[in-house]
């Protein structure tokens, strides 16, 4: 069962051959078995999700389910689910029940999907490799000495180890697409505003956006039809209409457009993943691609202009967790400031006070300008630079990530060299565009991830494009030895 | 180093987080080498360009004065750390 | 020493929306704690703001009644500290581009001039929650029914140099919010506060003194006595060759002074930025106009009218128009009883003010409604009873439901004003009183009054006094 990928397991399921029930039962057989070395889950949730299986099966028999119905899907735990622990990888929020549904969660149980579990992330999402959770680092199916990629680590891990045939992540700066890479998976970073951000807990508003992971483009495509629409509860929301992606598959490629920006193949990007990236366009070229180097000359700013403007939007966003009406407060605090200093100190790990405090720095009197300002201006830029490139290309393609997955404690204790590992996937979130990530190779047993970035609300063709790669290749039927 | 000890508890302070004494160095480096990384910005010149605070450049969409939000104190309340009589109770409050 | 107090005021009006300003929580005044308070009021985790539309009318219309320039593209920014009140660890403000710039509000202080006071900006804002300090076990209470709700601050120039100008400044901000209807005017429960900004300087001096800022005065006469206080208290400071620092100060009511708030002794770095949860306001030029239709007429256009078409002075006028109310059933009066607008004003400002006052009452609920009053006015006006009477009809007005000629014709109270009748009662009292008509011929004109009096108790005080005094004059002198 878990070598079939939604779509196949959608049609089974209509075909009765077997129920939603026996489906759950036996993914969740399969997170009980691995989950202890993956480490992808921070809450399972069988109950809900047997629950949830037999009102699919229910449906599916009454004829009235829709492709998702009866699959179970793991979220990301920074989205709120109404009466499951909701932690956001923080021991802030390790006490959090959510009290309500964020729109995502609402929009899958709509559509009839199981939810199996809530998966770890770097905490606040704050992190590339899924280090900074409070339950522990997510090991890499690949190579459980390395990391799996952050800060949606457990969404990514949990659908390279089949424990869950989706999964939800978000994308501040690459934490969708550079798990996916990571993990040898498909990840989608859909256009800012496509998908609400109401109940998913902000990092940086300006900047986070959710999206699918899956193995493959036509069920991220499944699943984003699934995600994406309007919502007005969040004023950043898009007001268009929602194409149904899957159909939008298949629609030839010849003649498209395809830009290498030389600075996503500067010095320091491993030479093995550039070739695997290389190989990987001449399946494109084969199938009536033109490619053209271009240039986005303000792109090796976005890790700085990033790591102050997400810093700055974070310092103000997460002064909610003060101990007062949820989440951790500090044992008999003897004053207010106590309260405040002592809670949060607790409650947050180092790399969040780190960002929480740059933001502070950044954002206070006399230091506005020079940082905030400033890097909002340069934001300016480099989004400018992608509606130039645009003018000449459809799409744009890179490595996702400079090197595939490294090891475990590697960067830890060197934030700067950290920060520098998302140099091809914060742009986009600069800017707003829509960006994913395909297996596209493996060096030395590790996944290689292409990057496809696109214009403003150009998901589907971006899905279109991966799919077609992935009809070509085989690199994303790729399971990590010891998860066949 | 842009930031010393002083500045590093000034800044924890304002950000209210507790940090331990043995730490403060470590604060010190860690945020004076991002500060240092984010100086390359210093090189662009941004002269008339407008500072982008949102991806696109929609406009605020305004929403019916309704009541729609019933009442939930009991849910709410129920995750939180201390209340009594419908109040969150913290330490006390001086003006 | 001369010292010149220099006064700016911030003034806070709750605007009068049903829904909060950035959730779809009631701000209805009153309810039991937080049960007003939705996950959006919260800060819970994920939560986001959606801007009410008819806060947003609310503060244009205010822009457009004290000519001020309406921005046209404005921005919501993160005003970030720390306050148990505060639910997100930051309030939803304006910053730099507010909704309204610029305008100005006429003044008249009592007893003196009338002056300009200019208005330097007016911007949305959502409102902090409440806490509670009755002791909870050494713990204080918060409650966040308040949190979210609408707020338009208004920030006024430094323009005022007395507390009386400041409580005028202020008084014709209240009128005004309550004539535009986008606030109720409630100071009792918040709805319309102001802070202080308080300085002096040597009189002539050009540039500003150090100022203290004084918060939570919701009261017209908290706002006197806390400037004049202050006045004083720096004053004193500086001829004492002191220094005034610049501090957030609260006015104590029951002590009647200001002292240093403790939780603002820090200087607050509030580290504003643009909130990337909302997107920039654009008011359309259409909808200003639209808006600009929707306004009433303002009080000082109304009090000129008042001037010029009723005749009443510019006081009389001032007070009819201080509310719409006062206006509304003033002119009602006036269309049920086509009187001389003195006489009206006369009996609004007079009779019907002191019973309202007596019970502490509005003019909306008084019992005796513009209709009865008015009916009233005709029977002065013509003749029917004098005012004395008048003065018993409307008091039975007042507790029952009855007109004024109801009451007239129940009580026989009608004037007499036939000579005959007066005549015959003049003479049977010359004829009772033989001893006082001796006094009088033999000089003695003050026992007239006697008479006057003997004549009125018969006719139960309902013969005309100018026919009695005509007749019984030429009576006596037969």
């Amino acid at each position: 069962m878990h070598s079939k990928t939604i779509t196949e397991l959608s049609m089974a399921l209509g075909r009765g051959e077997f129920s939603s029930e026996e489906l759950t039962r036996y993914y969740l057989d399969r997170i009980s078995r691995f989950n202890a070395a993956l480490n992808t889950f921070i809450t399972v949730t069988p109950d809900i999700a047997l629950g949830a299986a037999r009102k699919a099966d229910e449906r599916i028999r009454l004829g009235k389910a829709g492709p998702l119905t009866g699959i179970p899907i793991a979220q990301k735990d920074i989205f709120c689910s109404n009466g499951v622990k909701t932690t956001c990888g923080s021991k802030m929020l390790d006490n959090f029940v959510s009290p309500y549904d964020a729109s995502v969660i609402e929009r899958f149980s709509q559509a009839g999907a199981v939810m199996v579990g809530k998966t770890n992330m770097d905490e606040f999402a704050m992190g590339s490799s899924n280090e900074t959770s409070y339950y522990g680092p997510v090991r890499n199916p690949w190579d459980s000495d390395r990391v799996p990629g952050g800060s949606s680590g457990g969404s990514a891990a949990a659908v390279a180890g089949r424990l869950v045939p989706g999964a939800t992540g978000t994308d501040t700066g690459g934490s969708i697409r550079q798990p996916a890479s990571f993990c040898g998976v498909t990840g989608l970073k859909p256009t800012y505003g496509l998908v609400s951000r109401y109940g998913m807990i902000a990092f940086a508003s300006s900047l986070d956006q959710a999206g699918p992971f899956a193995r493959t483009a036509e069920d991220c495509a499944l699943l984003l039809s699934t995600m994406a629409g309007f919502d007005a509860r969040d004023s950043t929301s898009i007001d268009l209409q929602i194409p149904d992606y899957r159909a939008g598959l298949g629609k030839p490629l010849a003649g498209l457009r395809i830009g290498l920006p030389t600075e996503y193949f500067g010095e320091g990007f491993d030479p093995g993943v550039i070739e695997a990236i290389e190989q990987a366009l001449t399946v494109y070229e084969a199938l009536g691609c033109e490619l053209k180097e271009i240039h986005l000359p303000n792109l090796p700013l976005s890790v700085p202009v990033y790591y102050v403007v997400a810093p700055a939007e974070c310092s103000s966003n997460l002064a909610r967790y003060d101990g007062v009406r949820f989440g951790h407060r500090c044992e008999d605090p003897c004053d207010l400031e106590d309260m405040y200093k002592r809670s949060r100190g607790e409650g947050f790990g180092a790399e969040v006070k780190r960002r929480v405090m740059i933001g502070t720095y950044t954002l206070s009197a006399g230091y506005y300008d020079a940082y905030y300002l400033k890097a909002q201006k340069i934001r300016r830029l480099i989004s400018d630079d992608f509606r130039r490139a645009f003018q000449d290309v459809d799409v744009i393609m890179g490595p996702t990530s400079p090197t595939t997955a490294f090891r475990l404690g590697d960067k830890m204790d060197d934030p700067i060299t950290m920060y520098l590992s998302d140099i091809n996937t914060i742009a986009v979130n600069l800017a707003g565009l829509p960006g994913l990530s395909i297996p596209a190779g493996l060096v030395q047993g590790l996944p290689v991830g292409l990057q496809i970035i696109g214009n403003y609300f150009t998901e589907q063709s971006l899905l279109n494009l991966a799919d077609h790669f992935q009809r070509e290749t085989d690199w994303h039927a790729r399971v990590p030895q010891g998860f066949e | 180093m842009p930031l010393n000890t002083e500045d590093v508890k000034k800044i924890a302070h304002l950000a209210r987080l507790a940090i331990k004494e043995e730490d403060v160095h470590l604060y010190v480096k860690n945020l004076s080498d991002i500060l240092n990384f984010a100086e390359q910005m210093n090189g662009v010149d941004t002269q008339g360009v407008t500072p982008m605070a949102h991806p696109q450049d929609a406009t605020q969409r305004l929403r019916e004065d309704k009541v729609t939000e019933p009442d939930q104190r009991e849910r709410f309340q129920h995750i939180a750390p201390a209340t009594e009589s419908g109040l969150y109770l913290v330490p006390r409050v001086i003006e | 020493m001369q010292w010149e107090p220099v006064i700016g005021l911030e003034i806070h009006a709750q605007l009068a929306t049903r829904s909060k300003i950035f959730s779809s929580a009631s701000t209805a005044y009153g309810a039991a704690p937080n049960t007003q308070a939705c996950a959006v009021d919260l800060g819970l985790p994920g939560v986001l703001p959606v801007l009410n539309r008819n806060a947003v009318r609310m503060a244009i219309k205010l822009g457009l009644a004290i000519g001020a320039t309406v921005v046209t593209h404005s921005v919501f920014a993160r005003k970030n500290y720390f306050y148990p009140d505060l639910p997100k660890g930051y309030q939803i403000s304006q910053y730099e581009l507010p909704v309204v710039k610029g305008g100005h509000l006429r003044i008249e202080p009592d007893g003196e001039v009338a002056q300009e006071v200019g208005v330097t900006r007016a911007h949305l804002e959502e409102d902090a929650g409440k806490s509670l300090h009755e002791d909870f076990h050494g713990l204080s209470g918060i409650d966040l029914n308040r949190a979210g709700t609408p707020l338009l601050e208004i920030v006024s120039e430094p323009d005022m140099r007395s507390a009386a100008q400041a409580v005028a400044y202020m008084k014709k901000l209240h009128t005004l919010v309550r004539y535009l209807e986008i606030c109720d005017g409630n100071m009792q429960e918040g709805s319309f506060r102001c802070d202080a900004n308080v300085s002096v300087r040597k009189k002539g001096q050009t540039t500003f003194g150090i100022r203290a800022e004084i918060k939570n005065l919701n009261s017209f006469r908290y706002v006197e006595r806390a400037i004049n206080y202050e006045i004083e208290r720096q004053a004193d400071v500086l001829e004492a060759g002191g220094k005034v620092v610049q501090e957030t100060r609260l006015y104590d009511s029951q002590r009647d002074e200001t002292r240093p708030m403790r939780s603002k002794e820090e200087a607050n770095d509030y580290r504003y930025f643009p909130d990337p949860d909302l997107l920039p306001v654009e008011i359309t030029a259409e909808l200003i106009e639209e808006l600009r239709l929707e306004l009433p007429e303002l009080p000082d256009e109304k009090r000129q009218r008042f001037v010029a078409d009723y005749a009443l002075s510019s006081y009389d006028a001032g007070i009819l128009t201080a509310s719409r109310e006062m206006a509304d059933y003033f002119e009602k009066t006036l269309e049920h009883s086509a009187v001389q607008p003195k006489l009206a004003a006369n009996w609004m400002m007079g009779e019907l003010s002191a019973l309202l006052n007596k019970q502490a009452m509005s003019i909306v609920d008084s019992p005796i409604g513009p209709e009865r009053l008015g009916g009233l006015l005709k029977r002065i006006a013509d003749q029917t009873i004098s005012g004395k009477i008048a003065k018993q009809v409307f008091e039975s007005m007042w507790a029952v439901d009855e007109t004024a000629d109801e009451i007239i014709e129940a009580r026989g109270l009608k004037q007499i004003t036939d000579r005959s009748t007066i005549e015959t009662l003049i003479d049977e009292v010359i004829n009772a009183s033989s001893q006082q008509l001796e006094q009088y011929r033999a000089g003695k004109d003050k026992v007239f009054g006697y008479f006057v009096g003997q004549v009125m108790r018969r006719s139960k005080g309902k013969a005309n006094p100018a026919q009695v005094n005509e007749i019984l004059r030429r009576k006596l002198k037969e």
